[in-house]
C-alpha cells in the first residue's frame, strides 16, 4: 500500500517535471522555428495575414535573394575572417597567460585576475568610439584587422580565465613526469599538456567565434565599407524590407545552433570558470 | 640564472596580453574620458554633457534603459532558475534539454530582435495566432508608437528570451558545486521541492546569483540592437544614443559622454550588488 502511494507520487512528480521542461523548451524553440518559417517562405508569403504556422508556403526565394545581394557574401566572409583572427589572436596571446595563472604562484596574480574580470565591465561603446578615432589616424580604420583586434581585446580576459581553468585540470604530475623523461618545459607543454587541454581549448575557441560573429557595436563603428554581417544588418535595418531582415536574422543564428551543439558538454565549464 | 628566468616566466607569458589590454582597453578608456570632457582646444569642458542632457532623447534614454533593466533582469532570473533546477534534477534526457535551453546563448541581441520582429510585427505570427483563435479580427500594432506599452513589452520578452540562457548556465554551474548531501538532508527532513528550493538551494546559490545579476546588469546597460530592431528610434536607450551620436550625427564627443555615463552606472550597479550580497555570502559560509 505504502509502496503504491510513493510510486503514484513519483509518477505525478515526473509528469510535472517533464511538462515544465517541455514548456521551457517550447518557449526557447518556438521563436527559432518561426524565424526559420519566415526565412523559408516566398517574399509574398511574408506579408500574408493570417500566416500559417506550418511550412505550407515553403520556398527558398527569400534566402536565395539574401545570399545573392551584392556584397552580402563579402560581409559574411568578413565576419568569418574577423572571428577566425579573433580566435587565433586570443588563443595565442591568452593561452600562455592562462597557463601562467594556472601553474605559477607569483606576485600580483590575484590583482591581475581581478583586473581581467574588471575589463568585462567596460561597455563596448567606451572602447569603440576612441578606437575608431585612433584607427583612422593609424590607417587601420575600415579593415577586418581593426575589428579583429578589438574583438580580441574583448575576448582575451575571458579566454585567459577559461584557459587557466582548463590548465588547472591537467595534472601537474604528468608534466613533471615528461620533464624527468627528458622533455624541456616547452616540449612537455606541447606533448603532454596541449593534447589533454585541447577539447576545452576548442570549446573556448568556439565560444570566442560566436562572440565575435555576434558583435554589433564595435563592428559597426569601426567599419564603413568592409562591414561584417551584423554591422551590415544593423546599418540597413530600419529601412530594409521584412524579408531582408528575416533572412539576415536567420542567417545569423545558424552558427549558434551548430556551435552550441558542438560545445554543449563544455557549456558549464566555460561559464562555471568565469563565475569562480 | 635559471632561477631568475623561472621567476620571470609567468610575467613574460602574461605580458603580450597585458600589452594588448593596455593598448586596446586602458588607453581607449582614457581617450573616451578625454573625448567626453575636452573642448576642441584641449581645455576641460562640460559642454558635451550639456549637449547630451539637453537633447530631447536623453531623458527617455535614461528612463527606458532603467525600466528595461528593472523589467528584464527579474524575469530572466526566475526563468533561468526554473530551467537550472529542472536540469539539475537530472531527469532522463536532461542533456538534450540543456542544449535547447542554451541555444540563445549564442544568439546576438540583434538577431534576437529580428526573431521577435517576426512574432510581433503587424502581419506577424502573434497576430496570426490571435486571429486564428478568434481573439482579434484586425492585427494589433505591437510595434507602433501608438502602443508604447506593447512595444516595450515586446522588447522585454525578446531580451528575456535571449539572455535567460546566460543566467541559466551561471546558476547551473553554481548548483553543481552545492554538495548533494544538502539536497538529501532536506529530503530526509521532509522538505518538499518548494521548501527545499527556498530554504536550502537559494541561500547556497547566492554567490552565483550575485554573479548572474552583475553580468546581466552590465549587459543590460549596453542593450541597444534588440531595441533598435524592434522599436527603431521610438524607444531610445543609453547605448543606442551613443551609437546614434557617433554613426548618424557624427559627434564622437557626445557619443563618448554617453559611454562614460553607461560606465559609471555599470560600476555603481556592480558595487551595489557586492554590498548587498556580500554579507549574505559570509552567512552561507560558502565560497
Amino acid at each position: 500500500m505504502m509502496h503504491k502511494t510513493i510510486s503514484r507520487r513519483y509518477i505525478l512528480n515526473r509528469i510535472l517535471l517533464y511538462s515544465a521542461a517541455i514548456v521551457m523548451a517550447l518557449w526557447t524553440l518556438a521563436p527559432i522555428y518561426l524565424i526559420a518559417l519566415a526565412a523559408f517562405s516566398s517574399k509574398d508569403a511574408i506579408y500574408l495575414y493570417p500566416k500559417p504556422l506550418l511550412p505550407v508556403n515553403f520556398s527558398t526565394e527569400t534566402m536565395t535573394y539574401f545570399i545573392n545581394i551584392k556584397g552580402m557574401m563579402d560581409n559574411v566572409k568578413n565576419s568569418i575572417l574577423v572571428a577566425l583572427l579573433t580566435i587565433v589572436f586570443s588563443l595565442i596571446l591568452g593561452a600562455p597567460g592562462g597557463y601562467a595563472l594556472a601553474r605559477f604562484r607569483f606576485r600580483g596574480k590575484q590583482a591581475l585576475t581581478l583586473g581581467f574580470l574588471i575589463t568585462k565591465m567596460f561597455p563596448v561603446a567606451i572602447l569603440a568610439v576612441p578606437l575608431a578615432v585612433t584607427f583612422i589616424r593609424m590607417d587601420l580604420y575600415d579593415t577586418i584587422w581593426a575589428v579583429a583586434l578589438v574583438h580580441t581585446a574583448m575576448a582575451l580576459p575571458f579566454v585567459i580565465i577559461v584557459t587557466s581553468g582548463i590548465f588547472v585540470g591537467v595534472p601537474r604530475e604528468l608534466e613533471e613526469a615528461a620533464q624527468t623523461l627528458g622533455c624541456n618545459r616547452i616540449q612537455a607543454f606541447i606533448k603532454v599538456v596541449m593534447p589533454l587541454a585541447l577539447p576545452g581549448l576548442a570549446a573556448a575557441a568556439i565560444y570566442t567565434f560566436v562572440t565575435s560573429w555576434n558583435e554589433v557595436f564595435a563592428a559597426t563603428i569601426l567599419t564603413l565599407r568592409n562591414r561584417t554581417l551584423p554591422a551590415q544588418l544593423m546599418t540597413n535595418l530600419t529601412e530594409s524590407p521584412l524579408y531582408f531582415r528575416y533572412a539576415g536574422g536567420f542567417f545569423m543564428i545558424i552558427p549558434a545552433l551548430i556551435f552550441i551543439f558542438i560545445i554543449r558538454r563544455y557549456l558549464l565549464n566555460l561559464w562555471g570558470s568565469i563565475v569562480k | 640564472m635559471r632561477r631568475k628566468s623561472e621567476v620571470l616566466l609567468p610575467y613574460s607569458l602574461l605580458s603580450p596580453t597585458l600589452l594588448l589590454v593596455f593598448l586596446l582597453i586602458v588607453i581607449p578608456i582614457i581617450q573616451a574620458f578625454l573625448l567626453a570632457f575636452q573642448a576642441a582646444d584641449g581645455s576641460f569642458t562640460l559642454a558635451h554633457f550639456q549637449k547630451m542632457v539637453n537633447d530631447t532623447n536623453f531623458a527617455d534614454a535614461m528612463k527606458f534603459t532603467f525600466l528595461l533593466l528593472i523589467c528584464i533582469v527579474p524575469v530572466q532570473v526566475v526563468l533561468a532558475l526554473v530551467m537550472a533546477l529542472l536540469i539539475h534534477s537530472r531527469f532522463k534526457g536532461h542533456t538534450f534539454f540543456l542544449y535547447i535551453y542554451a541555444i540563445p546563448l549564442a544568439i546576438s541581441d540583434l538577431a534576437g530582435g529580428i526573431v521577435w520582429t517576426a512574432v510581433f510585427t503587424e502581419r506577424g505570427y502573434l497576430n496570426s495566432i490571435l486571429y486564428s483563435l478568434g481573439i482579434l479580427d484586425k492585427p494589433f500594432l505591437f510595434l507602433s508608437y501608438q502602443n508604447l506599452g506593447a512595444m516595450f513589452g515586446a522588447i522585454v520578452v525578446a531580451e528575456s528570451w535571449r539572455a535567460t540562457a546566460i543566467v541559466m548556465t551561471i546558476l547551473l554551474a553554481g548548483l553543481q558545486v552545492i554538495p548533494r548531501d544538502y539536497f538529501e538532508a532536506a529530503d530526509v527532513f521532509g522538505a518538499n521541492t518548494l521548501k527545499r528550493t527556498l530554504y536550502v538551494v537559494l541561500p547556497l546559490l547566492r554567490p552565483s546569483l550575485q554573479n548572474a545579476l552583475i553580468i546581466r546588469t552590465i549587459f543590460a546597460f549596453q542593450t541597444f540592437s534588440a531595441v533598435w530592431a524592434l522599436a527603431g528610434l521610438i524607444i531610445p536607450t543609453l547605448a543606442g544614443e551613443s551609437y546614434r551620436w557617433y554613426v548618424t550625427i557624427r559627434n564622437p564627443n557626445v557619443s563618448s559622454a554617453y559611454a562614460v555615463i553607461i560606465m559609471v552606472f555599470t560600476l555603481a550597479a556592480t558595487f551595489m550588488y557586492f554590498r548587498l550580497l556580500r554579507t549574505s555570502e559570509a552567512e552561507a559560509g560558502y565560497d
